[in-house]
């Protein structure tokens, strides 16, 4: 029992950033622009609240106020995000660039760019920003009960967070004025044009969304992964990616894909412990066999899911006013 | 006198052409006015001058009077003026009413009030008899429901003035019958109509006067009563055409095609887009596959040249079974293809004419040696077709074909499918998008391939094209056959309600 609450706790844990950021590609696609610079986006507010946390913990305020340290972290991870990803809106928007290069440049851009960050601030060779304790919410004591431990084993702000989110991402999309927009202009933004929606500005709207929760999802990864952050979130941006896919741009089918392949992450991490899986014994590097199954996973779901799949219909493509 | 909208000397150039030369358009309360003109003439463009869509480099708007600025559609619906495109502006995946109020919705800090606004949806649509279910997806009804939802958009916020691009291009003869009445519904109440069209017999029906535009320039305004349909085309195209094509009376041969019950799956939803069709062509007739679009024409057509495999039946051409033979080898063995997107499986736009008319023959001894293509070959072969064809374009054979008109895109693709002397031609919708004298051209070429004993089968959506030039008439509805007509034993409207599945014949059944 011990371990199926472990398992579970860690899975929602590791559930959170995917939700968050695929919730934000969804914003980003629904509104036409395809996000694939999603990776680059949570480093960089991964970055960004860490080194806000590092600075609280060393000034004494983080450690008296842990509420108040971690929402500044999440705040600042939100705005990083936004104005980062403001460079692929402008870029895709108002250039016309294609949209995946411009995303795979932002990509490459933004781990060499914390990286330099972090040597300037903690000196040459540590590529590491530690993440202090005191930002985690309770704790599970050892001989804690199922539901607590289940609960408290790995909880931080960003979870409950990440539910008001997705309730409220559901809301917007299908209940406000500003969701039927921003969903009309991924799918047929000249109809929009010709109602008199600025498709410009929605789709400005669409990609900070995702900046915003792109980052605040760096920092619940990073937060979730371990005790520091070293210029990487382990391709989970991709990851999210594929939930959004398999999700299929809908917030409700994206919890269910974020938390199936949140799971299968988890059992990597914890097969030695879990004890009817099998343990290859005889292969050399018997671990790593479960650490590749989030990514196997994700590709057997996909080649079965894509087909299916059914994408905002103008994503990708550059709204240009005067074509005809 | 009282004109409620006034477009002063209009003038809109596009990089290389002048789309609107100096135009004049006056628009009175409560009437009809049709804008007559041939593809390109600039007549949508004017009217996306009106609706915001475009600024004018020169001229003015004025509303009953007034000078007006319209800068976007926003501006457009806040004077009361309304569109129907050509090409709907509906969200697909989108409900009717979410469509209807997409734009001006209504609500309470920014959440939606549907109940309000599907109230005032129905009440509108029951006033003018325009019935759609507000909940259905767009996708799923068909083209002329989809229109009436693009006009229940404009009666929705209230416009006085209503611009009908080209709206009845892809409707049945009943369909059109219903718009044109309802149009007088409208202008019965003070609303004022401008008519976007081509079709001359629509303007004498119901509009109450004319511009004709041609090549971006005004031609003249006339009252409808006091002209005949001859003089609106001389002064759309600019001398006299013949309406009718001239043939000899038919000669058939031998079989050249039999299509055996074949079925193909559709890739848009679960049900067979064909369904069980049977057919056979002979040589030294036009038989024409008439029906509504998308109702399986497009499907057969890919079956048949081989861009899809179909899922049941067969194909025997000039007595060889070609099912599952590839495109290259049904070329070869006599079939010739006008495709009905000619951007997408005709042309290799970024590739020179020359290259493009040999696209299916550049592997033949005669143009290539070890893999090397004979470059003197190839270009005098494309020289002589264009001499033959008149295809016209800015530097001959090595035009790239993207800068070319449509027009002569099409005639070079007739050119190298006739070249290639088939026993069959199919020909899908090879007039579409073509201005009347491209149609006369091409309506010729088919006519002198069925009298040189050559099979031709036409796929055309166009009415007057099926009943002009085709000997035997098939409709399709749904994916299947409804109808066989001999040519002549049949009128337009009968026509229209086989193509709309109002009608259908027992098997076996043919009118003669």
């Amino acid at each position: 029992m011990k371990i199926l609450a472990d398992v579970l706790s860690a899975t929602v844990v590791f559930a959170v950033p995917l939700l968050l950021v695929a919730l934000g590609g969804m914003f980003s696609e629904r509104s036409g622009i395809i996000n694939i610079a999603l990776e680059g986006i949570m480093i960089i507010g991964a970055l960004c609240s860490c080194l806000v946390l590092k600075a609280l913990d060393v000034s004494g305020f983080g450690p008296e106020h842990p509420y108040l340290g971690m929402s500044a972290a999440i705040f600042a991870a939100a705005v990083s995000g936004a104005v980062f990803s403001l460079l692929l809106a402008f870029a895709s928007i108002n250039l016309k660039a294609d949209q995946t290069i411009g995303g795979t440049a932002l990509n490459t851009l933004a781990p060499a760019f914390a990286i330099v960050l972090t040597w300037a601030i903690q000196g040459q060779g540590q590529t590491t920003i530690l993440i202090p304790t005191w930002i985690r919410i309770g704790s599970a004591a050892a001989d804690a009960g199922f539901l607590q431990r289940f609960v408290f084993k790995n909880l931080y702000l960003t979870t409950p967070l990440a539910i008001i989110i997705l309730i409220a991402s559901i809301i917007v999309l299908y209940k406000t004025r500003f969701g039927l927009r921003l969903r009309a202009c991924g799918e047929h933004p000249s109809a929009a044009d010709s109602v008199g929606i600025n498709v410009y500005s929605m789709r400005y709207a669409g990609v900070v969304i995702s900046g915003i929760l792109g980052g605040i999802g760096g920092l619940s990864f990073t937060v979730a992964a371990g005790s520091g952050f070293q210029s990487d979130v382990a391709g989970y941006g991709f990851l999210a990616l594929a939930v959004m896919i398999f999700g299929n741009w809908k917030p409700l089918n994206i919890l269910g894909a974020a938390l199936f392949f949140a799971l299968f992450k988890v059992i990597g991490s914890y097969a030695g412990s879990i004890p009817f899986l099998p343990s290859f014994e005889n292969v050399k590097s018997a671990t790593y066999i479960y650490q590749m199954l989030p990514y196997i996973v994700t590709m057997i779901v996909l080649i079965f899911t894509s087909q299916k799949s059914r994408a905002p219909k103008a994503e990708g493509i550059p709204y240009d006013k005067g074509s005809r | 006198m009282d004109y409620v909208i006034e477009m002063l000397n209009i003038t809109k150039e596009f990089p290389g052409i002048k789309a609107n030369d100096n135009i004049t358009l006056q628009l009175k309360k409560g009437e009809v006015h049709a804008l007559l003109g041939e593809n390109g003439a600039g007549k949508s463009t004017l009217m996306s001058v009106l609706f915001g869509l475009y600024q004018p480099e020169e001229g003015t708007i004025k509303k009953n009077g007034q000078v007006v600025s319209i800068k976007n559609p926003n501006d457009a619906n806040a004077l009361n003026i309304g569109m129907v495109h050509q090409h709907f502006k509906l969200v697909e995946v989108f409900s009717v009413l979410d469509n209807i109020f997409l734009g001006v919705e209504p609500n309470k800090l920014g959440f939606l009030q549907k109940r309000e606004a599907r109230k005032k949806v129905v009440e509108l649509s029951e006033k003018y008899g325009l019935h759609v279910d507000p909940d259905a997806i767009i996708e799923d009804i068909s083209v002329g429901m989809q229109q009436r939802v693009e006009i229940l958009k404009m009666l929705y916020r209230e416009n006085e003035i209503l611009i009908f691009d080209e709206p009845t291009a892809v409707l049945t003869p009943q369909e059109i019958q219903e718009l044109m009445a309802i149009m007088r519904a409208f202008t019965e109440e003070g609303k004022s109509i401008l008519f976007i069209t081509h079709k001359l017999s629509e303007i004498m029906a119901v509009a109450d006067r004319c511009t004709v535009l041609r090549k971006g320039k005004c031609i003249g305004t006339v009252d409808v009563k006091n002209t005949t349909k001859e003089e609106l085309s001389r002064m759309m195209v600019g001398r006299d055409v013949s309406f009718s094509v001239e043939k000899s009376p038919v000669k058939c041969g031998d079989t050249v095609l039999e299509v055996k019950n074949v079925t193909v799956a559709s890739k848009l939803h679960k049900n067979n887009a064909v369904r069980n069709v049977s057919f056979n062509v002979r040589a030294g007739e036009i038989v024409c596959l008439a029906g509504i679009e998308g109702n399986g024409q497009t499907e057969f057509a890919y079956a048949l040249t081989g861009l899809e495999p179909q899922s049941e039946g067969s194909f025997t051409l000039c007595g060889q079974d070609i099912s599952n033979a590839t495109i290259r080898e049904r070329s070869k063995l006599g079939m010739s293809h006008i495709p009905e997107d000619r951007h997408k499986h005709g042309l290799v736009l970024d590739y020179s004419l020359a290259e493009n008319m040999v696209l299916q023959r550049y592997w033949q001894p005669e143009f290539q040696h070890n893999g090397f293509i004979k470059k003197d070959a190839v270009r005098a072969y494309s020289d002589s077709l264009i001499q033959q064809y008149d295809v016209r374009s800015g530097q001959g054979s090595d035009t790239i074909v993207r800068s070319m008109s449509g027009g002569n895109q099409q005639k070079a693709i007739v050119a190298r499918e006739i070249d290639k002397q088939p026993e069959l031609l199919v020909a899908i919708q090879p007039t579409r998008g073509l201005d009347v004298g491209a149609i006369e051209y091409i309506h010729k070429q088919l006519v002198a391939q069925r009298d040189a004993g050559k099979a031709v089968l036409l796929i055309s959506l166009e009415l007057d094209e099926v009943m002009d030039v085709s000997d035997r008439i098939l409709v399709m509805y749904e994916g299947e056959i409804v109808g066989e007509f001999e040519s002549g034993a049949v009128t337009v409207d009968e026509l229209g309600l086989y193509m709309a599945g109002a009608k259908r014949q027992k098997v076996g059944e043919v009118v003669e």
